[in-house]
């Protein structure tokens, strides 16, 4: 039978993989679908919890977990056009400006 | 017995594809991947009997955050291959796998799972949008207003930024626009 471990394995699994993305891209555009992955793997966390606890606050956070996320992309992709405006290019490593 | 096999199913899919949008080069192919990580994500909601959830993730997510990433990936020069230095991969990997495992020791540690007690428990025989729509606007009604603030915040702050200057190319690859116009001369 399939626990609350189980899915807490998967999404602790997920996340992982999401913050080695964060940690290895130097594409910004990557970087958010690596982030938009860690979300994904904490809302996982949270429905698993709220069904094996019998609660709904889980679910709530869920809820407002993916707002956020719809906020963040939509000033983050913004802000990359404007990045790419200015600089032509979103690599990590041609945006530090402030490299002494 | 369904529940077992799916969720091993959708657990193998969703890890498989989200380890293809964080390694795979092309912005398109770590978009679809994304996107399908997403849809199976959903499954592991319906799973859990949280039907509502499960929904707004497929509307919201797959619907609204892709189709933003997939107009984003357009302004961009998407068919090429992203060119990223990554020196000494081995070392990042293991690196990155450890740093996980740490931040997720840090914050699985502390939880004391008897102490947990339902705050807002579920009724029976309730279906659970209703059940969500009940919490949200009685118990978490200012979070939810607040939320609706900061997606009206979120939407002008997008426009502004983005709405400059858009009459111009942003690849500015000449070359392009030149052949339309070409073609269009032809006509």
């Amino acid at each position: 039978m399939i626990g609350l471990s189980h899915y807490l394995i998967v999404s602790a699994l997920i996340f992982s993989i999401g913050l080695m993305g964060v940690l290895r891209r130097r594409n910004l555009l990557m970087l958010f679908f690596a982030t938009e992955v860690m979300l994904n793997a904490v809302n996982i966390a949270f429905a698993a919890i709220s069904h094996y606890y019998n609660d709904l606050t889980g679910q709530m956070f869920a809820f407002f977990i993916i707002a956020i996320a719809a906020s963040e992309v939509a000033v983050g992709l913004g802000l990359l056009i404007v990045l790419y405006k200015k600089y032509g290019s979103l690599d990590l490593d041609d945006l530090a400006t402030m490299k002494g | 017995m369904y529940e077992v096999v799916a969720f091993y199913l959708f657990s193998a899919l969703t890890i498989g594809l989200f380890f293809i949008t964080i390694m795979s080069k092309n912005v398109l192919y770590a978009m679809t991947s994304l996107a399908s990580g997403m849809v199976l994500i959903s499954g592991f909601f319906f799973i859990l009997g949280a039907d509502f959830l499960g929904v707004v993730q497929l509307i919201v997510y797959v619907g609204a955050i892709m189709a933003l990433y997939s107009f984003a990936m357009m302004f961009f020069d998407a068919t090429r291959d992203i060119k990223e230095k990554n020196t000494n991969s081995a070392l990042v990997f293991l690196l990155g796998g450890l740093s996980a495992l740490v931040l997720v020791l840090i914050f699985a540690a502390p939880i004391h799972s008897e102490a947990i007690q339902a705050l807002y428990p579920m009724h029976e025989g309730v279906g659970n949008a209703q059940d969500v729509g009940i919490v949200l606007f009685t118990k978490y009604l200012v979070p939810f207003e607040v939320a609706a603030v900061m997606l009206l915040v979120a939407m002008i702050s997008g426009i502004i930024l983005a709405g400059k200057k858009m009459d111009s190319s942003l690849t500015e690859d000449i070359s392009a626009d030149d052949e339309i116009l070409t073609q269009k001369d032809e006509k």
